[in-house]
């Protein structure tokens, strides 16, 4: 069961029980234990208080306390919503498919849970376009989880009432921040919002929302079945918890593994992923997806919890490793994640829509052997311009992974522009 | 504009969302619309429009918007190789390159001339660990070789004879 760090998993349980996207499998293992703990015996904010109790943090990169988030929703204000953020499109990420399709109900439980929390009848689960096939699973285990009384009017003969529905973007990684996101939901364009007002006090609908990520959610079961106490026995003292990681790059076996927080890259690669392909030596760590900042190889024993990853000069975001071996051209690599954020720079703000523009321009010249030292200084000075003045953190991501390109191998670049 | 299946579906989708919130519906109404031809003409448009009580222009924004709905014409078949940088790193641009060739088409892509395929390179489908992979109209195909590529797309071909 679980394996060597974890003596069982969290949230990948259907790594140790066969078919718990069944829902009758599920009810065999504790399954909605926790939304009848919790509805039978909680009062709403008791079950807010045990998640903040908890320390889980937000699972979709931010790392905001999920009980903290849930705390700033008004309580005069009706209806309310949980919105859940499944629209996983950072490059190097790819957790919340798994969730959705091998272990759904324990993340439909925690949306339920949520939404009892908050006092939410009402819940939307958006998912990136490409999720059709994940959402006609997840849609089955929804319908089974209504005809046994768990979803629907007067959940286990109480005053709580819970609808779940999904919707499906269309191609769009700007509608993972979350404003873009309600947007979207809304029939807009996907564009982020001013904030404030935050989405907890007018969110969709101008109404109080909690969006969180689907990982994060499905945390929240084992938290209220098992308490808080129990769930920080995992990872460490300000990041409890497990964590999927997601592991992609040049490893012999890619892939998914869940983790305590706090877990050194070294055991995800080496343990994990069987090292890398033919041996060859780390020159790079993304660990945060396209727009990570890039860790050099040197800093394959740091700690995968929020902290450290940072004190390292790293981000844990939503700790989507993508690793860059020793043939890898590290100016192709950082091109390829420009490529990414021009392609999906959702326009609204000229920082990030020249930006993505001007440094896809300056990488080609690069790369294509027709750039000059004053190129990549020009990627420099573009890159200063974007920093700060985006309209959404999305922009912002665009940043770090040039910056540190340019400091960890600058010896690349000159090579391509001498 | 919708058959009788279409608007069956359409006002099961309103019903998710609040009675004067409409417009949340654009998007599953546009793959509604979307479904049957591929893409998206102006009748469609209109009509998804009408159904939503908002402006046709509104309606083009988001098609302008979102990269999954089609205002020209396209093959049938959408077949979408992701070549992000994770995928690249296991391969994924050669894997392109080759199908194009097989494919007899240029190195972008495009639509074969029988315009049943048209193959692109997409951005992140999010199965980075299954590389090379992509999409053949939303359903995923992943840990790709090939001869496993060319299998599909015979099958297919050979589904659209009978």
């Amino acid at each position: 069961m679980g394996n060597e760090l974890l003596s069982q998993y969290v949230l990948f349980r259907h790594r140790d029980v066969d078919n718990i996207r069944d829902i009758e499998v599920y009810l065999a293992h504790d399954g909605y234990e926790a939304l009848k703990k919790a509805i039978n015996g909680m009062q709403p904010d008791e079950v807010t208080a045990e998640v903040k109790k908890s320390g889980l943090r937000g699972r979709g990169g931010a790392g905001f306390p999920a009980g903290v988030k849930w705390g700033f929703i008004p309580k005069d204000i009706t209806p309310k919503y949980v919105v859940v953020n499944g629209d996983e499109s950072e490059p190097g990420t790819f957790k919340d498919r798994e969730i959705m399709e091998s272990n759904p109900h324990q993340f439909i439980e925690g949306v339920a849970l949520t939404a009892y929390a908050i006092g939410a009848e009402t819940a939307y689960i958006y998912g990136r376009g490409e999720f059709l096939g994940v959402f006609r699973g997840l849609q089955q285990a929804i319908d089974q989880a209504y005809d046994k009384g768990f979803l629907g009017q007067n959940i286990l003969g109480s005053d709580f009432s819970l609808d779940i529905y999904l919707h499906l973007g269309a191609g769009a990684y700007i509608c993972g921040e979350e404003t873009a996101l309600l947007n979207s939901l809304e029939g807009l364009m996907g564009q982020p919002r001013n904030r404030p007002p935050f989405p907890a006090v007018k969110g969709l609908y101008d109404k109080p929302t909690v969006i969180n990520n689907v990982e994060t959610l499905t945390n929240v079961p084992p938290i209220v079945l098992h308490g808080a106490e129990w769930y920080r026995q995992f990872g460490t003292e300000k990041s409890p918890g497990t964590k999927i990681f997601c592991l992609s790059g040049r490893v012999n076996k890619p892939g998914n593994y869940e983790l305590p927080l706090g877990t050194p890259i070294r055991y995800l690669i080496e343990e994990c992923g069987g090292g890398i392909i033919d041996g060859k030596a780390v020159k790079g760590i993304l660990p945060a997806g396209a727009s990570s900042t890039i860790m050099g190889g040197d800093k394959i024993d740091t700690d995968m919890d929020y902290e450290s990853m940072v004190a390292a000069g790293g981000m844990l975001g939503s700790a989507s490793f993508i690793i860059l071996d020793e043939t890898i051209d590290a100016v192709w690599a950082a091109e390829k994640n420009i490529k990414f954020f021009k392609h999906e720079s959702c326009g609204k703000c000229s920082p990030c829509r020249e930006g993505t523009f001007w440094l896809a321009g300056v990488y080609r010249k690069i790369s294509e052997g027709r750039g000059t030292a004053e190129d990549v200084e020009l990627l420099e000075t573009i890159i200063g311009q974007m920093e700060g003045n985006c309209f959404c953190l999305l922009g912002e991501f665009v940043v770090p992974g040039v910056r540190s390109s340019l400091q960890l191998f600058k010896d690349e670049y000159q090579a391509l522009v001498d | 504009m919708w058959s009788e299946q279409e608007q069956k579906e359409l006002d099961e989708i309103l019903k998710k969302y609040p009675a004067d919130r409409k417009m949340s519906a654009v998007l599953p109404a546009l793959y509604l619309a979307q479904r049957e031809k591929n893409w998206l003409d102006d009748a469609d448009i209109a009509a998804v429009a009408e159904a939503l009580d908002i402006s046709v222009t509104h309606v083009h924004s988001i098609i302008g918007f979102y990269t999954l709905f089609r205002k020209e014409k396209s093959g049938k078949y959408m077949v979408q190789i992701c070549t992000d940088l994770p995928c690249a790193l296991r391969g994924a641009e050669a894997f392109f390159d080759r199908l194009c060739q097989r494919m007899g088409l240029g190195p972008d892509g495009g639509t074969t001339e029988d315009g049943l395929f048209t193959v692109e390179p997409v951005v992140c489908l999010a199965a980075c660990d299954k590389a090379p992979m992509g999409q053949i109209n939303l359903e995923y195909y992943e840990n790709l070789t090939d001869e496993q590529i060319d299998e599909v797309i015979a099958s297919l071909r050979e589904a659209e004879k009978q």
